[in-house]
């Protein structure tokens, strides 16, 4: 039984931002599994819920012409891991997906509220960071766009504003052609789990795969929000293949990132791990190799 | 029957949904209990307001520690004792205003559903004093003001010690002396159903039913608690999800008998969360150890000293008997002429600690067989080779607790089959030499458990047999399935004695207290031991009187009888189908009486059960992680009674090794002793996919004690496999973990502190 004052079912985004409008307390609610398990703890108990998840607007993947490939927020993970466009032209998403709790939440979990529930261990953000994807928010007067890098605001605080709702994701062609990603989550189980620690690596060699032309590395869990390694990437950019290239990859992740110390784990002890993913997952984008570790 | 790997009686029913459970059993209108929880470690409740929740729309009542009554009960599953002296602590309330755990019971709220109860809960008002907080065992022992227990002025709930030959004298004749100390965390059962219950009066009794192990133990500790005669109260067992000795314990089933009481005998159900499982029910002790052993210049344990420290937590539930049970572990198997044992059970201001699989063994051999691979390393002898030199051949009996005594020891046999399956001599060399940040290891550990509790404690069994119309047998009793497959091994028993098919045995699964014969309930691995040994009796008895009955249909027969399948034979044949005599003994006209079989039977054996696991780890030094490669238990529990069930009670067990040694910990807030984890995705109870393969085999020797041959494998599959873990992550990387589980953090920081990193 759950703790719910009243629900408000939403056909369309114009129904959902106007129902969003009327009830400012309301909030919104699409696979449920974040708002649900609030609801149950008592975080959330007696609040009102929007229901966003038969507007089809906001599912499945479109690649434009453009090359640019959006996203519906209201996609679930399961459908991103299995989406054709999804798998020929940025398989790191659905493998990051792929990772996220066990087979029944990947069912009823979206991407959009994997990104607005704000958490900084999201699973399918850091490759998105990595992507420079783009954000684009309905508000009920033409919307706007922003790029996730400044969606996120701090712990568990994302630029949404009453009446605001995330309908799509958009990944610019110009942002994944010629790139390869890896996703490592660091958990301490293979499933049902969320990062201690997460680290997505994109990369872009010349044809001869002699000289690393450019890299981005973003972390989940290693700050308050999810966090692009600037420094680490510009230090790496133009340098040649080969151990150097991973030693010093390992090293400067581990200057620039700050995790926290938690009854979860050290601050040490994310950064020994930080730098060991962050060079893993380089080494797999340029060396290749199946699967997720 | 025995010995084959029938169906589970009860597996239609569950697979299909079909089989009831208690929530599955709630009368129609029933109402909803939640507990109010204190928010401090340690205090007392200074004020009180509930006129705010008693106001929430669907609130009945609200109850605090001020209405109930105010003598303290008991709470363990263990039977009754007679004697004042051996009887169980009493120290808790139904509910307290005096605050011993972050979590403790102030108040109860009744109401016509979950959210009104909810919404009350977050209006009951409570002010505290607090007291200073302390939550690890060897500080609490030296007392606190006031003291958690007013008349435990030390916090140390029991000490108790014990000696064989002379220990210093031991140790001065030893060429190698290895001293270490051990830590296991707290863990929780993790069983799939939370404590649930649901109580409602008929007439001036009270009716519980319950997920528990122990139906007929909860009705005398609910009549303990109320201050009523144990005759008024009834308790009903049907399915239960699991309990893992969680529910070998009476939680919150008096507080509901109570409530019922107090909304004029309504139904109310009272179901725990996740959370409050974890934090309010029972947990395993935590226990720490300090462990010292010499060996003479061939190898031999010339000594060897035990001393433990158990985490009590709050209140007293079973106490001592679980780092007893330990010292008692530490005397046996290993040949050893000087032993010496001390364990404390200290209150602390943490979530009670209670009985979970394996009953304080699974502490004790971790500690245990990591002291035997540590000397095994100091003197540099093959750690399988060192245990086989010290341990001991054939039987042997503990020095105080007679008759407990491996009466058939299978141990080498479990160490060779085990040894093979791992490669054991051919990977301890591959592996010897390592570098590298990947590295491999195998390791082994092994124990040995008793069968029941016996002399211990009290152990009675009851049985029931009823002949049907038609030829088949009802079979009635106390003992309890909890997911282990009891009914189905109890019916291939009954089966087997009877010389008919299992088909024919109708078990009735539910405890009923009113109607189910005597038993204390499933506990200890006790049920096919000591439970069968009755389902024995009682076959054996009905046997006779249908060999009686059939006697006087026969006036003139003058051979033998005997009942076969159906049928009374007469010599070689077949004279009378057993359903005829069955509907003679119903039915007629001049000499009907149904025929029935009941005793109950007081055991007074034990037999030592043996085994051991291997394990094969593979080491990512810069990760923290390690990856199980090839696991087996092999176990001499005797007689297999059904072998695809034993193989699955061993890869449970395994599972919940596995996850002892690698992930699970309850960690608490040092200032309050709030569980910080306590919740099942933070607490890190292994998932399908963390799990490896599990293998599992047997030796069967026939033990003479057993009614079939067998003895305990209920809990033992819990026990070896965090040791062999350790060992074998030694054998990898030559790091020493000493406290477990071994978590990434921890394999990190172990690996900083050796540089490997």
């Amino acid at each position: 039984m759950f703790d719910i004052e009243k629900y408000y079912h939403a056909g369309t985004i114009r129904e959902a931002v106007l129902l969003l409008k009327e009830h400012p307390d309301a909030r919104l609610i699409c696979g449920g599994t974040d708002v649900l398990i609030k609801i149950r703890e008592g975080k959330l108990s007696g609040a009102s819920l929007v229901g966003i998840s038969s507007i089809k607007e906001i599912k499945g993947v479109q690649k434009m012409d453009s090359g640019d490939i959006f996203i519906g927020a209201g996609t679930t993970f399961s459908h991103i891991e299995k989406d054709p466009v999804i798998r020929e032209n940025i398989p790191v998403l659905g493998e990051a997906v792929a990772q996220v709790g066990g087979p029944q939440i990947r069912n009823m979990g979206t991407i959009g509220g994997n990104i607005c529930n704000g958490a900084v261990s999201a699973d399918s953000v850091p490759a998105l960071f990595c992507m420079n994807a783009m954000l684009r928010i309905a508000d009920g007067t033409g919307g706007r766009m922003v790029p996730i890098h400044y969606f996120y605001q701090g712990p568990g605080r994302v630029d949404l504003h009453p009446g605001d709702l995330l309908t799509h994701i958009v990944i610019p062609g110009k942002e994944y052609d010629g790139y390869r990603g890896h996703y490592i989550k660091y958990s301490m189980r293979e499933a049902m789990d969320i990062a201690t620690l997460s680290c997505c690596v994109y990369s872009r060699t010349d044809s001869r795969k002699k000289v690393l032309e450019d890299v981005r590395i973003t972390f989940g869990v290693a700050a308050p929000v999810p966090f692009r390694c600037t420094r680490t990437e510009e230090a790496l950019k133009g340098m040649e293949i080969g151990g150097e290239l991973y030693e010093k990859a390992e090293t400067l992740v581990r200057e620039e990132i700050d995790p926290r110390n938690s009854w979860r784990a050290s601050r040490e002890f994310r950064l020994q791990i930080g730098g060991e993913i962050a060079k893993r997952a380089l080494r797999r984008t340029i060396e290749g190799g199946a699967g997720h570790e | 029957m025995i010995g084959k790997s029938i169906t589970r009686v009860d597996a239609y029913d569950k697979v299909t949904g079909r089989a009831k459970f208690t929530d599955d059993l709630t009368p129609r209108g029933c109402l909803v209990a939640k507990v109010y929880h204190a928010r401090i470690g340690n205090g007392i409740v200074t004020s009180i307001d509930t006129s705010e929740a008693e106001k929430v729309p669907g609130v009945v009542k609200v109850v605090t520690f001020k209405d109930v009554p105010d003598h303290c009960y008991p709470t363990p599953g263990h039977p009754w004792s007679v004697e004042l002296a051996h009887q169980d602590v009493a120290d808790r309330n139904i509910l307290t205003g005096r605050v011993r755990y972050y979590g403790d019971d102030i108040a109860a709220v009744v109401a016509e559903d979950e959210i009104a109860a909810a919404r009350a809960l977050k209006k009951i008002k409570v002010e505290y004093e607090e007291y200073p907080v302390e939550i690890h065992p060897r500080k609490s022992m030296y007392g606190s003001n006031p003291p958690i227990h007013f008349d435990k002025k030390d916090n140390v709930l029991a000490r108790t010690n014990f000696f064989i030959g002379d220990v210093d004298e031991g140790l001065k004749k030893a060429d190698t002396v290895v001293k270490g100390s051990y830590r296991t965390p707290i863990v929780q059962h993790c069983h799939i159903e939370n404590s649930i219950s649901c109580a409602y009066m008929e007439k001036d009794r009270i009716v519980v039913v319950a997920s528990t192990q122990i139906p007929h133990i909860m009705r005398r500790v609910i009549g303990q608690a109320l201050g009523i005669p144990w005759g008024r109260i009834r308790v009903i067992k049907p399915y239960i999800g699991g309990g893992f000795g969680n529910k070998q314990d009476v939680l919150y089933e008096p507080l509901n008998a109570f409530l019922t009481m107090q909304v004029g005998g309504r139904p109310v159900k009272l179901e725990v969360s996740r959370e409050e499982t974890f934090c309010n029910t029972r947990t395993r002790h935590s226990i720490e150890y300090d462990l010292t052993a010499g060996v003479d210049k061939e190898g031999l344990l010339t000594a060897k000293e035990m001393k433990a420290y158990s985490n009590q937590g709050a209140y007293a539930s079973h106490g001592h008997a679980i780092a007893a049970n330990g010292l008692t572990a530490f005397r046996l198997q290993y040949a050893c002429p000087n032993i010496r044992g001390e364990a404390y059970t200290v209150y602390t201001n943490t979530p009670v600690a209670g009985a979970m699989r394996a009953y304080g063994i699974p502490q004790a051999t971790f500690a245990n067989e990591c002291l035997m691979d540590d000397i095994a390393a100091k003197i540099g002898m093959d750690p399988l080779e060192f245990r086989k030199k010290n341990l001991i051949h054939g039987y042997y009996e503990d020095a105080y607790l007679k008759p407990i005594a491996a009466n058939t020891n299978g141990i080498f046999q479990c160490l060779k089959k085990g040894a093979d399956y791992i490669h054991w001599e051919e990977k301890r060399k591959a592996y010897s030499h390592q570098t590298g940040d990947i590295r491999r290891g195998v390791g082994m550990a092994l124990f040995c458990y008793k069968t029941g509790v016996w002399p211990i404690s009290l152990e009675i069994a009851g049985a029931r047999l009823s002949l049907n119309q038609d030829g088949s047998m009802q079979l009635s009793l106390g003992a309890t399935e909890i997911g282990q497959g009891a009914d189905t091994v109890f019916t291939q028993m009954a089966a087997q004695t009877l010389h008919m098919d299992v088909e024919d045995i109708h078990l009735e699964t539910v405890q009923d207290t009113d109607v189910s014969p005597f038993d204390t309930g499933a506990y200890g691995s006790r049920q096919s031991f000591v439970t069968g040994t009755a389902v024995k009796e009682c076959a054996l008895l009905m046997e006779k009187k249908i060999l009686d009955y059939a006697r006087k249909l026969l006036p003139d027969e003058r051979r033998g009888l005997s009942l076969d399948h159906g049928w009374i034979y007469a010599g070689e044949e077949k004279v009378l189908t057993l359903e005829q005599l069955a509907l003679e003994s119903y039915y007629s006209l001049t000499d009907a009486s149904a025929i029935t079989a009941e005793v109950s039977t007081q055991v007074k054996k034990n037999t030592l059960s043996t085994g051991c696991c291997f394990a094969e780890v593979e080491v990512d030094i810069r990760l923290g992680k390690i990856k199980v490669l090839d696991i087996i238990n092999v176990h001499d529990s005797g007689i297999l009674l059904n072998p695809q069930l034993a193989r699955m009670q061993v890869h449970g067990g395994m599972s919940m090794g596995l996850g002892y040694g690698l992930s699970e910990q309850l960690i608490l807030d040092e200032k309050t002793g709030r569980p910080l984890n306590g919740n099942l995705l933070d607490y890190k109870l292994m998932t399908a996919l963390d799990t490896p393969d599990l293998a599992a085999d047997f030796v069967e020797l026939e033990d003479p004690e057993g009614p079939y041959g067998n003895k305990a494998l209920g809990e033992p599959p819990a026990i070896p496999g965090a040791p062999a873990i350790r060992n074998a992550v030694l054998h990898a990387t030559g790091v020493a973990f000493n406290e477990i589980p071994l978590t990434p953090q921890r394999l990190v920081e172990g690996f900083k502190e050796a540089g490997l990193l």
